[in-house]
């Protein structure tokens, strides 16, 4: 009988994830034992008071951080090897709990519906029913909203920094079976946000699927589920060569589902759209920060010396993802929509950084690698479409918000403000010099070419020019298009809690659009993952 | 090894059911098939290796798949009650 030993948890390096799970637990009591009035303040509160805590821990945390064995990398393999804290998983974390606390903000917003939130007063209330109405009536909402978000926040933690495929998986569920239930939750549209759901789960379970059987076979391959263990067996070579490439593809498959490349991208447009917009303009930002950080984790760390296998795969989906998301996103007529498709073509952008190159020996001077371009691009890409989500949030009419393109004809004749900033959002997705997505695709193209992938990097700067063509075309519908008879709609009065999250996000965009130097240091300094 | 044949047998029977199906309860039926197949390749990998990781993994995989029916009866259970089916063909509403 083997003797048993008391395993070993890194308290301090993981304090981040404890602070979210534990204001997570700490949110469900709330909900148990408060009264159903007086929940809403105090459970708002616990999540700001957790992420702005787990946000302190991560920034100290990074201040204390240690250089791991030979240099290369900074940080520490934690909780027995199954949570690995390091440069770019701290780099993440800080991000995905910044798009947290910005999401908290506009789940919080309840000026826009009259003093009531943005989610169903009572989800199992039927829609158009005497429940339903009486529900509204009382100025109900779900604050089991606040503690699914921790929870979704704290599987997004996990995800990039897994140290084994199985702390993967259960951190893939983690964050994905909150936002099923979130993206149901929709006061207004009712139908659509629970189809919504309904399409998202369905699919994103298949993928966990193919995720989990993929983590088998690499399993049966390298007798292991650690990816340091696997990146052993793959370079030793000795086990059958078809079970890992086998595994390689499922694992790709599950991965590209939550990153929503093609060609599995038919969830993005359907769930961006049904959702409630605070859920879609969080998800949109932290779950693609969060996948990524697994996509570049598994791919580099575990599956380094396979990288003939992957990089042409992944070459591939990178063109037709962003050729699709571009071509798609110019026949859209509703503005949410529009914004998924060009997720869809942005997630082409990241990918086309992922098969970048990586390595110290194929870099110029002072160039960035690919790791580095992903994490800038995220970062430029997260704010640009949190921002332009929560302005959709604003433009509304009798039936909440307006999302057709016909209600925001002429908006900037009505409210320049709010037009402007959209605009502004717009342009830097696009990538116009001098706003931030021009830094992030100039940092990504330019790994992808010298990794001598330039055929890729053609067609990412020619859906480049497609997608500017969608994104002006919005922008000359907004100011120099005369507004259509149903143009009703117009710019709500909204709280403090949403016009600071725009106001934050405008302000990320410009300054990494005109200083990029202190972020991209940060990048830098973040170094590698540790192997 | 026979088992690992067997878990992909399983694996593709549920793929395809999940394909071909038009309930969201079977769909979802399927997506569960895909899971136990996974449980079974991971303990036969295990037992060929001869060490627990892949046996633990089965327990953390039940437990996933436990949650995963929670939330996912719950969503079929809303949409069945304002829809009155739980066809996946008649949640088309988004589209294109």
């Amino acid at each position: 009988m083997p003797e048993f030993t008391k395993p070993d948890l890194e308290y301090f390096e993981l304090l981040p994830l404890f602070i979210v799970f534990g204001a997570a637990c700490v949110g469900v009591l709330v909900e148990a034992f408060l009264p159903r009035e007086s929940r809403r303040l105090p459970q708002v509160l616990v999540t700001l008071l957790g992420l702005v805590g787990a946000l302190v821990a991560t920034v100290w945390v990074a201040a204390d951080i240690v250089v791991h064995d030979d240099g290369a990398a900074r940080g520490v393999v934690g909780a027995e090897g199954s949570v690995v804290v390091d440069g770019p998983s701290l780099y993440l974390w800080g991000l995905i709990l910044v798009f947290g606390i910005l999401g908290t903000g506009l789940f919080a917003e309840r000026r826009l519906e009259g003093g009531l939130s943005a989610f169903a007063g009572q989800a199992a209330a039927l829609p158009g029913t005497e429940a339903e109405r009486q529900a509204s009536a009382k100025g109900l909402d779900h604050t089991e909203v606040y503690p699914l978000l921790l929870f979704a926040i704290g599987g997004m933690l996990l995800f990039p920094a897994s140290g084994d495929l199985l702390t993967m998986f259960v951190a893939l569920e983690v964050l994905s079976l909150p936002l099923y239930l979130l993206c149901g939750l929709a006061r207004r549209r009712r139908l659509l946000s629970q189809e919504a759901a309904l399409k998202y789960f369905l699919l994103g379970a298949f993928s966990s699927g193919f995720f989990l059987y993929g983590a088998a076979l690499v399993y049966g391959y390298a007798g292991t589920v650690s990816l340091a263990g696997i990146d052993q067996a793959v370079r030793a070579g000795t086990a059958d060569h078809g079970l890992l490439l086998a595994g390689i593809a499922l694992l790709a498959v599950g991965l590209l589902f939550k990153v929503g490349a093609a060609p599995f991208q038919a969830w993005t447009p359907d769930v961006y759209q049904g959702a409630p917009t605070a859920v879609t303009a969080f998800m949109s930002a932290a779950t693609k920060a969060a996948a990524f950080g697994a996509v570049l984790r598994l791919f580099y760390v575990a599956f380094d010396a396979e990288r003939w296998s992957w990089q042409p795969m992944l070459a591939v989906v990178a063109v037709i993802t962003m050729l699709l998301g571009g071509a798609l996103a110019i026949v859209q007529t509703d503005v949410k929509r529009m914004l998924a498709y060009s997720a869809v073509a942005h997630t082409g952008f990241l990918l086309t950084g992922v098969i970048g190159a990586q390595g110290a020996g194929d870099l110029a001077e002072g160039q960035y690698s690919s790791l580095e371009g992903v994490l800038f691009y995220l970062t430029t890409y997260g704010f640009a479409s949190v921002g332009a989500f929560a302005l959709v949030t604003l433009v509304r009419d009798a039936g909440g918000e307006a999302t057709g393109f016909g209600a925001w004809t002429g908006l900037g004749k009505r409210s320049p403000v709010v037009a402007g900033v959209f605009a502004f959002f717009l342009l830097s997705m696009a990538g116009i010099p001098l706003t931030a997505g021009f830094v992030g695709k100039w940092a990504v193209f330019t790994s992808a070419m010298s990794a001598g992938f330039w055929p890729v990097v053609l067609v990412a700067i020619a859906s480049s020019i497609i997608a500017v063509y969608f994104y002006i075309r919005h922008i000359q519908l907004m100011f120099f298009t005369a507004p259509e008879p149903d143009g009703t709609a117009a710019v709500s009065e909204a709280s403090l809690l949403t016009v600071g999250t725009v106001a934050v996000c405008l302000a990320a965009t410009v300054v990494l659009g005109v200083v990029p130097g202190p972020v991209l240091t940060l990048v830098e300094r973040a170094g590698d993952f540790i192997r | 090894m026979p088992y690992v044949i067997l878990s992909a047998i399983l694996f593709t029977i549920g793929a395809i059911g999940v394909l071909t199906r038009r309930n969201a309860i079977v769909v979802f039926m399927c997506v569960e098939l895909m899971l136990n197949a996974c449980n079974l390749a991971f303990v036969a990998f295990a037992h060929q290796h001869g060490n627990l990781d892949g046996q633990i993994a089965a327990f953390f995989v039940m437990v996933v798949a436990a949650a995963e029916v929670v939330i996912g009866l719950a969503i079929i259970m809303t949409i069945f009650r304002t829809r009155r089916s739980a066809s996946v063909d008649d949640a088309s509403l988004l589209k294109f």
